[in-house]
């Protein structure tokens, strides 16, 4: 599965629900695993990542990330392992139902030689030039926050888009919360619509990509981005945090509310 | 001139972005790239393009981001695009001119890691990875690294290969038909290293003021080759260094939240 979200939109509050639900043994697929996967992959339920970049943005490491690939906490965790741009390939080749998608790229890293499975070189039939070849990214389900839907299921976001369109066209199953579902968009025309008839679900969670952020509704949380840091850093410290403030909240909202009686700013 | 207090860090910054040209379309990296851009952008080079890899074109930060995609890069944006967009049409479509890079480790062709330490099935240190800069690497017209100078981050040998600057050195990044140059220099907190044209391994051509050639030799992890006609950077102006603390101070008011 995919819960994509490039720093914008992180879906959190989906990614606290399959920590409660108990889920073991996904592959999760992000580009940037960021504090979200970081979660996940601590408590447990994740057996490989697909990424392009695995750090917690200007802060430092994801220790549970790093935990995991260094020394196999809580499980070992197996990784496909990209750049950005292959990894932005791969999602639009899924969308566009090709087996795989094309770039100028992996030229110079070593990347290439860890992941021969996904990363191969083809010859341009045209030119002969030696061409990136990456396998491409079907997900079985894609999850998203968006900022809104209306009553039919048709979702609009806007601000930094990332990757999202290209997940959701190329996964069997999307999955979408948002912020609020209203009557009418009131959607200018070319904005960044997701029609009802390729999305499974539509969820209203409000705030459910915080400490990421929605546009036109709450700004990125930094501060909370580095007091996860020390959250992170140690695993007991880390489980009884979880368990204090996610396992223990039946929703987000009960979380953002446990933050808030420690007198943490959300 | 009167003498000015300021640290090397700060230096290192100020050196960095008298590199970047007014008007050049710059994608930027996040950390001291990122500020040395914005310090460019409010001094000497009003009209340089900034561009994260989020996909934000033409961003005017009023702080600087702690992220890739901080909402006050969108909000100041001249266009945002998708990520599928900012990757295959600009960067592959050689649009920029100029790509400013951090990076945990180099060595002495400015090549770069940002992966692991140690073995890449079981590394020591697992770093965050590739991201976009492999691409950027690759496809910017002309690169520019910067990094504090220590043996830990100038290392002979690299454990990993993230990046991919001169290679093996010499016309192996040539004959490898990148669209880019590659690295045109590498600024640290104790000077400047530009490669030299022929062998295109990295030279001391610059040191800032007050460092000595023996400190820079002893933070390098290979045998650093210093250019006969070495240089000492300018100290910072008093303009240059009101501007970034004026920018870092805001900065730090912003990240700190409440």
């Amino acid at each position: 599965m995919a819960l994509e979200g490039f720093t914008h939109l992180a879906p959190c509050a989906a990614g606290h629900e399959i920590i409660r639900q108990g889920r073991r043994d996904l592959t999760l697929i992000r580009m940037t695993p960021d504090i979200v996967y970081d979660q996940m992959i601590g408590m447990g339920c994740a057996k490989k990542v697909v990424f392009s970049w695995g750090g917690n943005p200007g802060v430092g490491s994801l220790h549970r990330f790093r935990e995991a690939v260094e020394k196999g906490w809580p499980n070992p965790l197996e990784i496909d392992e990209h750049e950005h741009a292959g990894m932005a390939t791969r999602y639009a080749a899924g969308a566009s139902h090709l087996p795989f998608g094309m770039l100028r790229g992996y030229l110079g890293t070593d990347l290439a030689q860890f992941n021969t499975e996904t990363v191969k070189f083809v010859d341009c039939p045209f030119t002969g030039e030696r061409l990136a070849a990456v396998s491409a990214i079907r997900p079985d389900v894609a999850v998203i926050h968006a900022q809104k839907a209306d009553r039919k299921g048709n979702v609009m976001m806007w601000g930094l888009l990332g990757a999202q369109k290209e997940v959701v066209l190329a996964s069997k199953r999307a999955i979408v919360t948002v912020e609020e579902i209203v009557d009418d968009l009131h959607a200018p025309m070319n904005a960044a619509i997701i029609p009802s008839w390729v999305i499974a679900a539509v969820c209203e969670v409000k705030r459910g990509a915080f400490p990421s952020y929605a546009h036109g509704y709450y700004g990125r949380n930094n501060a909370y981005y580095k007091y996860w840091d020390g959250v992170s850093r140690d695993r007991e410290t880390f489980l009884a945090w979880m368990d204090k403030h996610v396992m223990r909240s039946k929703d987000f909202s009960e979380f953002l509310q446990s933050l808030e009686a420690e007198g943490l700013h959300v | 001139m009167s003498e000015t207090a300021y640290t090397s860090d700060e230096m290192m910054t100020i050196a960095a972005a008298r590199m970047v040209r007014n008007g050049a379309a710059c994608f930027v990296g996040v950390g001291l790239p990122s500020a040395a851009t914005n310090l460019a952008r409010l001094t000497h080079a009003p009209d340089a393009v900034l561009i994260y890899e989020s996909g934000t074109i033409g961003t005017r930060p009023k702080v600087l981001p702690l992220s890739i995609g901080d909402d006050e890069l969108a909000d100041t944006a001249d266009v945002l695009v998708s990520l599928v967009e900012i990757f295959t049409y600009w960067l592959q479509g050689e649009r920029i001119d100029l790509g400013f890079l951090g990076a945990a480790q180099i060595d002495k062709f400015a090549n770069i890691n940002s992966t692991v330490i140690g073995d890449y099935r079981s590394p020591s240190t697992r770093l965050p990875g590739a991201g976009g800069a492999p691409a950027i690497a690759a496809s910017c017209g002309e690169i520019l690294i910067t990094l504090r100078h220590n043996k830990r981050a100038m290392v002979q040998k690299l454990d990993f290969r993230t990046s991919g600057g001169h290679m093996e050195g010499g016309d192996s990044r040539a004959k490898m038909r990148f669209p880019g140059k590659g690295p045109i220099a590498v600024i640290t907190d104790l000077g400047i290293m530009t490669p030299d044209p022929v062998t295109k391994e990295l030279t001391l051509t610059s040191i800032h003021p007050g460092v000595a050639v023996e400190k820079v030799i002893e933070n390098t992890g290979w045998p650093l080759k210093v250019a006969p006609e070495l240089k000492t950077t300018p100290p910072p102006t008093e303009t240059e260094l009101a501007v970034l603390r004026d920018l870092q101070e805001r900065t730090a008011k912003a990240h700190a939240g409440g």
